[in-house]
């Protein structure tokens, strides 16, 4: 019995049975498929939010206040990143006095001598959900940034058209592009006027689309910057920062920037490098590694729900295996009265058995890779190589296994019991 | 010269204590190699039992058997089914062919097992086929043939190995008596040849081919004679 022969035997087996073969081949297919696309999903969403966080720049650092008893906290403006970044300084014990971040705490990180990791500082106050209206139309901005012009360089936002503001400017803003679209369709928006919040802006200039919008999270070009005054008179007032975004002068001084800006801070803020600080700093590194931390645990969730019904598969490959042999035993009967060894009718049931699953492997990869194509629940799956040969090796390792039960069984029947049987 | 079957008070029970079966009483039987020997007895004489010892199916509780000189007692499944496969052909009442296999590969199936290669068993396979008169019928599935067809490819099955032994348990016992009358004339045939035949019926007509006669009852063989004149 050559290889080839077992293999030949046992297409013959299937292919006698061709809606039950199909049918299991079917629980595989959906196991492998499910592994492949929902790995993919997780896979997706984390690629996702390294984008969005990405999108501040290697070389950014986030400064926000901690402070629960006063001062306003915005909603972080990097969505899921600042307010989900770990935090860098611990925040135990009772906290006799807490402080704002100021437009002077930038002014300090930005332009003394004392931390010459720092390229620049930006004030950042942030109003969420902001409507703006020009010449009857009305659009909801995602987020009405209040900063000075360092902020576009420090949050790699480039404009497509148009001019920054600078820094003397009065009621001058610069739009998303998500946001002039809304608001101006294809008219060049450059030059006119938008009401937001009862004042007059400018438009100077229009932000390039970051490209990657993410359902899953607000979008990032539906946003409009103008000049911190300007924001605080019309929308915020003239409380504390949301945000101060420190630029750093490359993305290898991160770290010495943190280390500045933290002993800088508290400095100002009257607390001791030992005591509790008012401030979080947090750099585009530590968020990520957060946000992939638990993106990972999503990704395995998934993995694990898509491994169950993989293992379910399996199961029915045992089912319909010992169904096979009960059914064909008078012909394992036969097989053994003309001589067949135990071997040969093991290798053909388990060989059955691995081809099914096999199949079922191949054909999940087909419709999995297909499934990774659409996005599903908002997520653009992006699939993960490792996930086909694993799904692929797991479904012909379950045939092997879990036909190999079956198979055993066929192998040990006595001759003359199977060759009696009906 | 060794003979083909040795079979040296062999004794079959089944169960144990109470309930024990005594299916064969010690049996001795010596067939040798050309001999053509019918196995008659009624049911429950215990012939089914010793075809199956003689078939290397079964193994007997007490006494020796040697089929070809070779002691079977004693040996594992892997060495029975060398032996079943090199030195036994079958030939069963109910055809016992493996549905949806054409004729040609239910022939080629113990020399698949035997390690033949693909050429040869295709040529040893169409060979055999020919040799029972169903050169043209080799692409047929059993359920495309009529039982006595079925019973030929099953002897051809049976031959193709060249084995020392043909055992055949009722072969006409699902046959009308045309097919009957080819499939005897086949074994006479063959018998004269020079193949070694063993045949298990209740029927007289089928054992008048035979050149002997052994009859059993209740697990002993009561009459064991030659038939000088047989049916040919």
């Amino acid at each position: 019995m050559t290889p080839a022969e077992i293999l030949r035997f046992a297409l013959r087996g299937l292919a006698a049975n061709k809606l039950r073969s199909a049918l299991t081949t079917l629980g595989i297919l959906i196991g492998v498929a499910s592994v492949i696309v929902l790995v993919a999903v997780g896979n997706g969403s984390s690629e996702a939010v390294k984008k969005s966080i990405q999108r501040l720049g290697a070389d950014a650092l986030t400064v926000t206040p901690s402070t629960t008893g006063s001062g306003r906290r915005g909603g972080g403006f990097f969505p899921g990143g600042g307010a989900a970044g770990p935090q860098q300084q611990q925040q135990t014990g009772p906290r006799t006095q807490a402080h704002d971040l100021t437009v002077a705490d930038a002014t300090a990180l930005g332009s003394s001598g004392q931390a010459p990791s720092i390229k620049s500082a930006s004030p950042v106050v942030t109003s969420q959900s902001v409507t703006a209206s020009y010449a009857g139309t009305s659009a909801t901005i995602g987020q009405f940034v209040g900063t000075t012009p360092t902020y576009f360089a420090a949050a790699n936002k480039t404009l497509a058209s148009g001019s920054l503001f600078s820094s003397g400017d009065g009621k001058t803003v610069v739009l998303g592009s998500t946001t002039a679209s809304d608001l101006f369709g294809v008219v060049s928006p450059i030059g006119k006027k938008v009401d937001v919040g009862g004042i007059r802006f400018t438009v100077v200039g229009v932000l390039k689309a970051t490209g990657s919008s993410s359902s899953s999270f607000s979008d990032p070009d539906s946003i409009a910057v103008a000049p911190l005054a300007a924001v605080q008179e019309s929308l915020t007032g003239y409380g504390g920062l949301d945000q101060i975004i420190v630029q750093a002068t490359g993305s290898d001084a991160v770290d010495a920037a943190q280390a500045e800006i933290t002993a800088l801070l508290a400095q100002r803020h009257g607390v001791g490098t030992t005591g509790t600080a008012d401030f979080t700093v947090s750099s585009q590194a530590s968020v990520q590694s957060a946000v992939s931390d638990s993106t990972r645990t999503f990704t395995v969730l998934l993995g694990a729900v898509a491994a169950i019904s993989l293992l379910v598969g399996g199961i029915g490959i045992t089912n319909i295996m010992l169904v096979t042999v009960t059914e064909r035993t008078r012909e394992i009967g036969i097989r053994k009265a003309i001589g067949a060894p135990r071997g040969a009718i093991l290798a053909q049931f388990v060989v059955e058995a691995t081809v099914l699953s096999l199949i079922g492997g191949l054909l999940g990869v087909a419709v999995g890779i297909a499934g990774t194509l659409f996005r599903i629940a908002g997520v653009q799956p992006v699939l993960v190589p490792s996930s086909i040969a694993l799904a692929l090796a797991v479904s012909v390792a379950i045939g092997l296994f879990f036909g190999g039960f079956p198979a055993g069984r066929a192998a040990r029947l006595r001759p003359i019991e199977a060759l009696r049987h009906e | 010269m060794t003979p083909v079957l040795d079979v040296r008070s062999v004794t079959k029970v089944y169960g144990s204590g109470d309930t024990a079966v005594h299916a064969l009483r010690g049996v001795s039987l010596r067939v040798e190699r050309g001999d053509y020997v019918a196995i008659m007895g009624a049911s429950g004489s215990g012939k089914s039992t010793l075809m199956n010892i003689v078939g290397c199916l079964d193994v007997p509780s007490a006494g020796r058997y040697r089929l070809d000189g070779h002691d079977v007692g004693g040996l594992d499944e892997r060495r029975l089914a060398i032996l079943r496969n090199r030195r036994i052909g079958f030939v069963f009442q109910s055809f016992n062919l493996i549905p949806r296999m054409s004729a040609q590969a239910n022939v080629e199936l113990p020399l698949a097992y035997g390690g033949v290669r693909a050429a040869a068993r295709r040529r040893r396979a169409v060979a055999a086929l020919r040799e029972v008169g169903l050169a043209d019928r080799t692409r047929h599935e059993p359920n495309e043939l009529s039982g006595g067809q079925q019973q030929r490819v099953a002897i051809a099955r049976a031959l193709v190995t060249a084995p020392t032994l043909l055992l055949a348990d009722e072969p006409t016992g699902a046959l009308d008596s045309r097919s009957t009358a080819d499939v005897l004339h086949l074994f006479d045939g063959l018998n004269r040849a020079g193949r070694t035949l063993v045949i298990i019926t209740h029927e007289a007509d089928v054992a008048a081919h035979a050149q002997r006669i052994v009859r059993l009852v209740d697990g002993r063989i009561v009459e064991d004679r030659r038939v000088a004149g047989a049916v040919r």
